[in-house]
């Protein structure tokens, strides 16, 4: 029993962590086009956030619920940036925005090295997330729990905010049909604006997560940014419950791969199977119909 | 996907096809059309002076071995000026073929260096001295030049099949390749035992037989490098002016109506893909015994997008461009990374953003416009291949 739990629960929280990475992905990448390679960068820019208000803060407990917020102002702050600056000139190009939003990652990179060093700092999490709870047999940490809150509690916010609130109802517009959206008076260059910086700050919330189960690294945005990717390719562009089940079955069969190989083939094998999907579902899980070739 | 995104997807090549008034069908028998299209021939003819005719007798040794890595570099360019440049797909992941390229290479230098019947020496040092069953053929030199032509020939036919029948493309393809490169480059790290892991695979002593340590050696290999590269270069030209090339550039700007056509896009995109991989593994093979060494840090995501960059800033739909990008890229990164590391990084990222925010088709399309500048004949003498009008 031991053996399909553990790797269960542990990908059940990677699969956490990928979905409010992969969230602003697919936000973005559905409305805009833009592919933004800088986004594993704003996990970490999260992280550092985190890390940063518990030096300001000492209480461990207050400075995480502090740090959630802030993460996702600096993050989508951030972000905000990175449309103004580069991203809006690019609409028309969008494929290129891949190669300059890795250019902006790189940037980021080593800007954080530069400030807080090459070696990561550890953030300690509060003592109420230290403990664990045994399910099955097995002692599943507090913080993996917590992360699967914060990622489904961001999850429900984003799909409230879109689906009930007029911004929410232009955002859906927008992304549905652009044209059609700004003649009915939405100005999609806000709402572009807006959801980038909504995207960008939903991974600096998942670089709390990420903070508090394996501390801050200049780098941490490398390893998620791909499988983030693959998650989008795989829920379909655009679709929050896609993103939902596409990240949750790539954390869980990571963590099963792993376990049961190591954690390289684990890579090899994901990809090989993603590639196998898109034969099946060329558009990922969910699709929007429409009459396009494409 | 959603509209937006459909089309979104086919935007990108809008800006490219700017700078291409000329479809006016060449009038082959005057003059000075067959000036413009042996021009690009110039053009390769020079590279070809200054690479093979001056580089070795003006340069010293070591300068020449580095010149050598950049020409390596160069011919995966080759291979992604065709595939991104022409073909529209931009491909993130050509460090694997490079690397499948390098490693066979690699492991032939190895089994060379073992002597008939041993294990190379990391696998000594590492494992138990048994050597995996798939490293047994790559004694053989026939076979190795074989594995690599033929390794990426059918890694990349069977991904490309995958992918590109089932119309997955633009952005979407970006990533599963750069997925690609990130997993071969984790799974050769893990492998310590069989692929040398993160060290990967260095230390050979001869190449087919000729000691490597010997200075004729060494400039015969940046010959045999430099020429391979005018080769490609000059089998890129003749794809680019068949009738093949313009179908590409019709992929790549028009798919539905070159469907529509009756053609099925997904062919004449895999050719480039497939093309692109090969001449990337021939530039890794290569790398291996100049560089004397290939490694996942040669083969992974960051250098797969190295290889990207040299493209962007020459220009990726020029015939010269992509070449001569990367070899000013690997200039840049040997001499500016010895002497500003962390600004090197800077210099990295800010070369992207600015190359593709400000000259999206490199320094290439610069040419056009300082032509229109200056008169006419005096300046296209200088670099006219690099004129996409003159390759179109």
């Amino acid at each position: 029993m031991d053996a399909l739990t553990t790797p269960f629960l542990t990908g059940t929280a990677i699969g956490a962590i990928l979905l409010l990475a992969a969230l602003g992905l697919t936000l973005t990448f559905g409305q805009m086009g833009v592919i933004n390679m800088a986004n594993g960068e704003f996990l970490m820019a999260g992280a550092y956030a985190t890390y940063v208000t518990q030096q300001v803060i000492s209480s461990t407990g207050l400075s995480i619920v502090v740090a959630i917020p802030v993460a996702f102002v600096v993050a989508g702050l951030l972000g905000l940036l990175l449309e103004v600056s580069i991203i809006q000139w690019m609409y028309r190009r969008p494929l290129d925005t891949l190669l300059v939003t890795v250019g902006v990652a790189l940037v980021l990179q080593q800007l954080a090295k530069d400030i807080f060093g090459a070696q990561g700092d550890p953030v300690s999490p509060p003592s109420w997330m230290r403990g664990s709870i045994n399910v099955f047999g097995y002692d599943w940490p507090h913080r993996q729990l917590f992360t699967i809150v914060l990622a489904l509690a961001a999850l429900g916010a984003l799909g409230a905010v879109l689906k009930y609130s007029s911004f929410g109802r232009q955002i859906r517009a927008t992304v549905q049909n652009r044209e059609l959206a700004e003649t009915m008076g939405v100005s999609t260059r806000k709402v572009d604006r807006i959801t980038f910086f909504l995207g960008s700050g939903l991974a600096g919330v998942g670089g709390v997560a990420i903070a508090l189960i394996s501390g801050t690294n200049p780098t941490l945005g490398t390893t998620y940014i791909i499988p983030a990717f693959l998650v989008v390719v795989a829920g379909g562009v655009g679709q929050l419950n896609g993103t939902l089940i596409a990240a949750w079955a790539v954390g869980v069969l990571t963590a099963f791969l792993t376990d049961w190989i190591s954690g390289s083939m684990a890579q090899v094998i994901t990809f090989a199977l993603v590639v196998v999907f898109l034969q099946i579902r060329p558009q990922g899980l969910f699709t929007v119909r429409t009459r396009g070739l494409a | 996907m959603t509209t937006t995104a459909a089309e979104a997807s086919e935007v990108p090549h809008a800006a490219p096809k700017a700078p291409e008034p000329s479809v006016v069908p060449p009038k082959r028998f005057s003059p000075p059309d067959l000036f413009r299209t042996y021009c690009p021939l110039v053009g390769i003819g020079i590279v070809a002076l200054v690479l093979l005719v001056w580089a070795p007798n003006s340069l010293t040794a070591f300068r020449l071995g580095n010149l050598g890595k950049y020409c390596s570099w160069a011919l995966a360019a080759v291979g992604i000026g065709l595939a991104w440049g022409r073909g529209g797909m931009l491909v993130l992941g050509q460090g694997v073929f490079f690397g499948l390229g390098g490693y066979a290479m690699a492991m032939h230098m190895k089994l060379e260096a073992a002597g008939p019947g041993n294990v190379p020496d990391f696998m000594v040092l590492y494992g138990d001295a048994t050597m995996p069953g798939w490293w047994e053929p790559f004694r053989s030199g026939p076979f190795t030049l074989f594995a690599i032509i033929a390794l990426p020939a059918v890694v990349s036919f069977v991904l490309g099949y995958a992918i590109l029948k089932r119309r997955v493309k633009g952005a979407y393809f970006a990533i599963l390749t750069q997925a690609l490169a990130v997993a071969f480059s984790a799974l050769l790290i893990a492998t310590i035992k069989q692929t040398g892991g993160f060290n990967g695979l260095n230390t050979f002593t001869t190449f087919f037989g000729h000691n490597l340590y010997d200075p004729t050696v060494k400039k015969n290999l940046y010959l045999i490098v430099a020429g391979l590269l005018i080769l490609c270069l000059v089998i890129v030209w003749q794809l680019y002016r068949s009738r093949y090339g313009e179908l590409l550039v019709a992929t790549r700007d028009a798919e539905e109506r070159i469907r529509f056509l009756g053609y099925d896009p997904a062919n004449i995109k895999l050719v480039a893909f497939v093309v692109a991989a090969i001449m990337a593994s021939v530039g890794g093979a290569l790398f291996a015994p100049i560089a004397g060494i290939i490694s996942p840090s040669n083969v992974g995501a960051t250098a797969s997008i190295m290889m990207i960059a040299g493209v962007a800033l020459g220009g990726r739909a020029s015939l010269l461009g992509p070449a001569l990008g990367a070899i000013a890229v690997g200039y840049g990164q040997s001499t500016l990374s010895e002497q500003f590391p962390t600004q090197w990084t800077y210099f990295q990222g800010g070369l992207f953003i600015v190359v593709l925010l400000f000259l999206p088709l490199g320094v290439a399309s610069l040419l056009p416009k300082l032509k229109a500048l200056v008169s006419r004949r005096s300046t296209n003498m200088d670099v006219p291949s690099a004129d996409p009008e003159a390759v179109a």
